[in-house]
């Protein structure tokens, strides 16, 4: 995790954003901050607004209200050529020139980058394209599109990754291979927004977390703070020695929150201010307790918690 | 520039992978060919030279080709970018909105300049070569061939509009085929019916001539066949354009705001578009 203090500069900045089509409102009142080398993921349904939120951010589309700053710069239309030299997207289901071969497809956008065709060969072989390269992009499966796809957003090392449900259609081992990729950009600086529905993947890695519902950012924060924000509780599992469960369970007292009694142990759940006090009363019982497993609610969890609480 | 060449690029090549380039040279080659050889017969009494016969004819037939395949090139361009998802990749390179429309312009232009110099000069040569050696007139065909070039560019410019304007490629389609209906066949339809009609009340002569020089079509065709002295004998049609006072220069200058006018209002619509 990266610290984020003054010294890094700020690479998003985006002030009471709100985004209209015609009637319909997409974004409403978004405020964000990205600093230099943080990796953002930008989480909520289909429709919460994710993808606009992205494209405002890349000039695709201008806002209705509110100011976007990339990089400095109002990245909106023709506003900022330089900056787009910089970044790399990866749309959701990316489209390409179907008749053109994968190499073909690459070092057409390499061009415009002003990348060298010996980068576009390095680039085929790391997603592991380079034998399909003469084939036309048609006839690539959808795995093999997404790969197509990381490869031109990684054109010209990126300092500024927009990535829109990355790994959809890739396999287990090219998931991972894909977070590899983008955690050795993160070494050399680079920052990412990514949005995403799988949480299990992107739980580790991400710096902060913006829960998104209906065009507005319902949480922000990192993991550890989106906790706080939903106070859900912790899990303690608690095995106990054969036959001691009962007495295990008078000692601890009646103000506790007992989920499961078993032969074997307690499940308890407490908030987590109450933790450290529990975990040390427990520990009082001396060998009675044979273990002891603590587990954090996971994002889903925060996630769902932020999804069906009307917070808005 | 750079930029503009690689865009440009793309679009020739994609012009020569599926055979679009070579379709049209074929096209064009063999009705230039069949069109001279076919001429060439019943020019004895006016004693024009089988090359103006054969401008005469081919600038006729120009006014119905060349705005088809530049509509079949254009219409496409941007809508069918915009359905499939490419242009919201591409926007995001470090590419300006007019490079964009800029270079499919020079891309497909320069599709259209092969494939008239191709098809139209190759059937030139065999034709000079079949008259043994006869060059008379030669200036006339190539001055056909280069407004053939700025008719085809006036129609891709206005497909380009129409591309940019609609939201789906079927209705850039119909639009395309209307557009050519409307500057091919309805203009004249409407302005001749409308003579008949009038019996020479409303529309006096300057009047005609100018409705002529403003649809692009007509402009191209009496350009073709009024510049040279011979081939405005031969089509008998010298008292338009002289009569209405239009100099070649004027017209040169009509057909080419039909092409700088629907190219700028694309680029203006295309740089407040969102994706």
């Amino acid at each position: 995790m990266v610290e984020l203090d003054a010294v890094n500069p700020e690479v998003i900045s985006l002030q009471s954003v709100s985004k209209q089509y015609g009637i319909e409102t997409v974004l409403s009142n978004v405020d964000l901050n990205v600093q230099a080398g943080e990796c953002v993921v930008l989480v909520g349904h289909n429709g919460a607004g994710k993808t606009t939120l992205m494209k405002l951010m890349l000039g695709l589309t201008r806002a209705s209200s509110g100011t976007v700053e990339v990089l400095g710069g109002n990245p909106a239309f023709n506003a900022s050529v330089a900056l787009h030299k910089t970044l790399g997207y990866l749309p959701e289901s990316v489209a390409f020139y179907e008749a053109m071969t994968g190499r073909e497809v690459l070092r057409f956008y390499a061009r415009l980058k002003a990348v060298s065709n010996a980068d576009c060969e390095k680039l085929l072989e790391l997603v592991g394209l380079a034998d399909a390269s003469k084939r036309r992009v048609g006839t690539y499966s959808k795995g093999m599109r997404q790969r197509l796809g990381l490869a031109q957003a990684m054109l010209g090392d990126p300092q500024l990754l927009f990535l829109d449900e990355p790994t959809t259609g890739l396999d287990p081992i090219l998931r991972q291979h894909f977070y590899q990729l983008i955690d050795d950009l993160h070494k050399e600086g680079a920052t990412s927004i990514i949005s995403s529905h799988a949480l299990n993947e992107v739980e580790a890695r991400a710096d902060r977390f913006i829960i998104m519902k209906a065009g507005i950012v319902v949480a922000c924060g990192s993991l550890d703070e989106l906790y706080q924000l939903a106070s859900l509780p912790v899990r303690l599992k608690v095995s106990v020695l054969s036959g001691e469960v009962n007495n295990v369970a008078q000692r601890l007292g009646s103000d506790i929150n007992i989920n499961r009694i078993s032969d074997q142990g307690l499940n308890l759940s407490c908030s987590n201010e109450e933790k450290m006090p529990l975990i040390r009363r427990i520990t009082e019982l001396g060998e009675n307790i044979s273990d002891l497993q603590i587990s954090p609610p996971r994002l889903d969890e925060v996630y769902s918690y932020f999804m069906s609480n009307d917070r808005s | 520039m750079k930029m503009l060449l690689t865009l440009a690029l793309k679009e020739i090549r994609d012009g020569l992978r599926n055979r679009w380039i070579a379709a049209a040279i074929i096209v064009l080659g063999t009705l230039a060919l069949a069109l001279s050889i076919l001429g060439s017969a019943p020019t004895g009494s006016i004693r024009a030279s089988a090359l103006d016969v054969t401008v005469i004819s081919l600038a006729s037939l120009s006014v119905y080709l060349i705005p088809l395949i530049a509509l079949m090139l254009s219409f496409d361009a941007l809508v069918g970018e915009f359905e499939r998802g490419t242009m919201m990749l591409l926007l995001t390179y470090p590419v300006r909105r007019w490079q964009v429309i800029m270079g499919k312009f020079l891309g497909h232009l320069s599709i259209l300049f092969i494939a008239i110099f191709a098809g139209y000069g190759g059937a030139i040569i065999i034709m000079i070569l079949m008259n043994e050696g006869i060059t008379d007139g030669w200036q006339a065909y190539v001055i056909m061939m280069s407004s053939s070039l700025i008719l085809g560019a006036i129609f891709i410019a206005l497909g380009y509009l129409v591309s940019v304007l609609v939201k789906e490629r079927a209705t850039a389609a119909g639009a395309a085929i209307g557009l050519w209906l409307l500057f091919v066949v309805l203009y004249d339809l409407i302005l001749f019916g409308a003579l008949l009609l009038d019996e020479g009340q409303v529309i006096s002569q300057q009047l005609f001539s100018t409705l002529m020089l403003i649809s692009p079509t007509d402009t191209y065709r009496i350009f073709n066949l009024s510049l040279f002295e011979g081939v405005s004998q031969a089509a008998g049609i010298a008292g338009v354009a002289s009569g209405a006072g239009f100099s070649g220069a004027l017209m040169l200058v009509v057909m080419l705001l039909w092409v700088i006018v629907p190219l700028a209002a694309t680029l203006l619509v295309f740089q407040r578009r969102e994706l």
